[in-house]
């Protein structure tokens, strides 16, 4: 019988019929669900693209360079939480908690920049009610940045519950895995937002 | 927070009314679903009858047309996901873990959670008649008739948001079933010994989890465009209504086949018991279940032939469309082909199962009519659609949930349904839903379109309409027959017995009703239909799908075999905390509607819910559930 840990009790957990945890299968089939999530609100802004009657249009208002450097910032996040997994997986709490922070830190990072990107279109001119570009930039983006911020009160409670004992433990090191899974999760619907709308979407709309 | 969450004492006692609020047993949960269906069911037939009788003559004023508007939006959304869904969801909750030989769901606080949450939204929908109007832009809710230029009222509100917390609640139903059924299964029961419902179940929960997020995102464009004053499907901005038509229907489509399949895996468990005999070619009705849940996602685009998308999406449609009626068929034939050369026990159950065949194929056969584009431009929103939905949903998916319940009923309850009442009810429902329905086909194919209040007298609609109208009432008084009958022989009916029916699957092995542990020991499976085969491998030749390997001494009786790791029963524990959330969520649904302030309490009482269940253990060490 294996041994689970269940907020910090100890409790018997008949093993399963393809051997993985039942909190794995879940997360998974979870981020499957997310993809077409995802999916729909993509679709939506690719729909819409270049379909504003009035602007300001794409061109005139995204900042490349910028996006670019907070881009960096958030995709780095995931080799911080990649180093978060394998130190608690070989039982080194302290370096857990450095990594981890370090992967909280930077998707705040990465928010900070979102605040300060809708802050200054909001100056320019564009709200999520100006045109179609306002509305579906602004939801999309906006529900990416809903999921960072899910993630980035995950990773901190985590680091958190790893200063009570038996919470954050080599044994029970999936708790880290499944943050984990879902921070690489929206990292690459990440990588997918910023091609198709701020490298791709500048040059057409 | 933490305090507060920890300060409230976990509940244990497991009987009496709160215990009932408190359950994570997927059983009760089972019966909790299938009772506030059978509400939902006659409050949507309400519904009917007064569309029926508004509808018997020409020219009459019972409602206004306001009135009817909301009556067949609310008929609509209440039927699809206030009534057959959760009947669905019900057998799901009840009978999967015992099918697969599991002593739970894999989540189940979270189980009770789906529960919570579908009762929420079911009651953000319902109060809506109280609350300023029900919605009343049918159930597909098209753009820009929600839009608050046409649709000022709060009804549209209503509708998006109990659909948004159904949503949630049907999510998390979809991903405890896929986890259960990969990972709960017992020994012996691989994916091909599970029985059909059990398959269906899964492939259901996977057309949930992949539609639900394509209607969540497009309900969430829809509370921006009415809260927040964005652009989504907004005309003069450049907003394109299609989009609303192609999300709606990329979830819609998919959502017919998560009303039809579990009732086919019904079938395909009713036919073969009733028959004696194996489910003809069962890795073949299982495949056909996977290719109509593939299928299904493909084929959205024939509910909007008319909106001129041109002859290339239109052709591909139809032909997508009719693609999906080769597995639909294969099902049939393999259903006819069991009972085939079988030993019929005439029983209600097979008369319904039978029923369901009969029915749900003309619903299909005018389905495969609309599939030809050129057709579907004469019967498009005419009443030859509403005769094909109700047949293949009423003929349908309920057919076969009333064939579920006969069947079914015993191993809930303990005590049988009343075969007399039954047969009853079986006849009337029979006749008078071909009654009611059957002419539907011929108004519509006389141009009467759906969804208006009333008609001229001069358009020749009147016979017909009465006919419906009479036909309604029949199947009103054939759906109080069966209450009554579960009524009556819930606290009469005669007893059950582990088995009254030779039953050959494993919820038939532990008594009726099953114990909260399920399993005194985790069944060893050995084959499919695997008790059958352990009660009759002597009495009968070896059929195809026994794989035939049994230890040589058993005989007689099912033993079912002894897996030591399992020895320990350790059920999990009662908890309010899913109660919790989904009243945090529901808070903040009419927060979202009247005051930020609530909608902000609601949302804090969620996350502090959340947390709770997180720091909660699933079952506490010292309490054991016995």
């Amino acid at each position: 019988m294996q041994q689970t840990w269940v907020g910090g009790h100890q409790v018997p957990h008949p093993e399963t019929a393809t051997g993985l945890d039942h909190r794995k299968v879940l997360m998974w089939v979870f981020l499957g669900s997310e993809c077409m999530f995802f999916g729909s609100l993509i679709a939506t802004y690719l729909v819409y693209a270049g379909r504003s009657v009035v602007g300001p249009f794409p061109k005139e208002i995204l900042d490349i360079p910028v996006t670019s450097v907070s881009t960096f910032v958030l995709l780095t996040s995931s080799l911080m939480m990649v180093l978060a997994l394998a130190a608690i997986s070989r039982g080194d709490v302290r370096g857990f908690r450095v990594w981890l922070l370090a992967t909280a830190l930077m998707g705040a990072t990465f928010l900070g920049f979102q605040v300060f990107e809708f802050n200054h279109f909001v100056h320019q001119g564009l709200t999520p009610r100006t045109n179609l570009f306002g509305t579906t930039f602004f939801t999309l983006t906006g529900f990416h940045g809903a999921h960072v911020t899910v993630g980035v009160v995950w990773l901190l409670s985590l680091v958190g519950l790893s200063f009570r004992k038996g919470h954050v433990t080599q044994e029970n090191s999936l708790k880290v895995e499944l943050a984990g899974l879902y921070w690489h999760f929206v990292d690459i619907v990440w990588i997918v937002i910023f091609t198709l709308v701020y490298l791709i979407g500048v040059t057409t709309g | 927070m933490a305090t507060i969450v920890q300060a409230l004492r976990r509940p244990t006692s497991y009987t009496g009314w709160w215990s009932w609020v408190t359950t994570v047993d997927h059983k009760r949960i089972g019966i909790l679903y299938g009772a506030t269906a059978i509400i939902f069911l006659l409050l949507g037939g309400l519904e009917a009858l007064i569309m029926r009788i508004q509808l018997a003559r020409p020219d009459q004023t019972v409602v206004s047309p306001e009135v009817f508007n909301q009556l067949f939006t609310m008929h609509g959304t209440t039927m699809i996901f206030l009534a057959i869904m959760p009947l669905n969801a019900a057998l799901f909750n009840f009978l999967v873990p015992l099918m697969i030989g599991a002593g739970d769901v894999a989540f189940p606080r979270l189980n009770a959670f789906s529960y919570w949450a579908f009762l929420g939204g079911g009651i953000i929908l319902n109060l809506s008649w109280l609350l300023g109007g029900a919605p009343n832009a049918g159930w597909f809710g098209y753009a820009n008739l929600t839009g608050t230029a046409f649709n000022p009222g709060h009804g549209i509100d209503w509708w998006v948001l109990g659909l948004q917390v159904l949503g949630i609640a049907s999510l998390a139903s979809a991903f405890n079933f896929i986890v259960t059924i990969i990972n709960m299964r017992a020994p012996g029961m691989t994916l091909m010994r599970m029985p059909v419902f059990a398959w269906m179940t899964l492939v259901t929960s996977f057309i949930m989890i992949f539609a639900f997020p394509v209607i969540t995102v497009a309900l969430v464009e829809l509370m921006f465009d009415r809260f927040l004053g964005t652009n989504f499907f907004v005309p003069s901005a450049g907003g394109d209504p299609l989009l609303w038509q192609h999300l709606f229907w990329i979830f819609g489509h998919p959502e017919v086949y998560i009303l039809v399949l579990p009732p086919m895996g019904i079938i395909s468990e009713v036919l073969p018991t009733f028959s004696r005999k194996p489910l003809f070619g069962y890795p073949v009705v299982v495949f056909s279940g996977i290719a109509i849940g593939f299928m299904g996602f493909g084929v959205w685009s024939h509910h909007m032939f008319t909106v001129g998308l041109g002859p290339v999406a239109n052709s591909v449609f139809a032909i997508t469309t009719m693609a999906i009626a080769i597995p639909t068929g294969v099902k049939i034939f393999n259903w006819i082909a069991t009972m085939w050369g079988g030993s019929l026990n005439t029983k209600t159950a097979l008369l319904f199962a039978v029923g369901f065949i009969f029915t749900f194929m003309m619903g299909g056969i005018s389905g495969v009519m609309h599939s030809m584009a050129s057709s579907d431009y004469q019967q498009q929103d005419t009443y030859f659609v509403v005769a094909h939905i109700h047949y293949v949903l009423f003929g349908g998916s309920l057919l076969a949930l009333f064939a579920g319940a006969y069947y079914w009923f015993p191993k809930i309850t303990g005590r049988l349904l009343h075969e007399g009442l039954g047969r009853l009810h079986f006849w009337l429902t029979i006749v008078a839903l071909n009654v009611t329905f059957f002419p539907m086909h011929f108004l519509g194919l006389d141009g009467m379109p759906r969804r208006i209040y009333t008609y001229d007298p001069s358009m020749g609609w009147d016979l017909w309409n009465m006919v419906a109208t009479i036909g309604a009432f029949m199947l009103a008084v054939s759906v109080l027959v069966f209450v009554f009958n579960l009524v009556t022989s819930l606290r009469r009916g005669e007893r059950a017995g582990n088995d009254p029916w030779d039953g050959r699957t494993l919820e038939w092995t532990v008594p009726s009703p099953p114990p909260a542990h399920n399993f005194d020991t985790i069944p060893v499976v050995r084959s499919r239909d695997a008790f059958w085969e352990e009660k009759h491998r002597r009495a009968i030749a070896p059929v195809a799908g026994g794989s035939g390997r049994m230890d040589p001494g058993e005989e007689g009786g099912y033993r079912p075999g002894h897996d030591p790791r399992h020895s320990t029963i350790h059920m999990p524990s009662p908890s309010y905390l899913p109660v919790v959330v989904a009243l945090g969520i529901v808070l903040a649904a009419y927060g979202l509607v009247y005051h930020l302030a609530l909608a902000a309490v609601g949302g804090a009482i969620a996350v502090a819910g959340l947390y709770g269940w997180y720091m909660e253990p699933a079952s506490e060490p010292e309490d054991t559930g016995q």
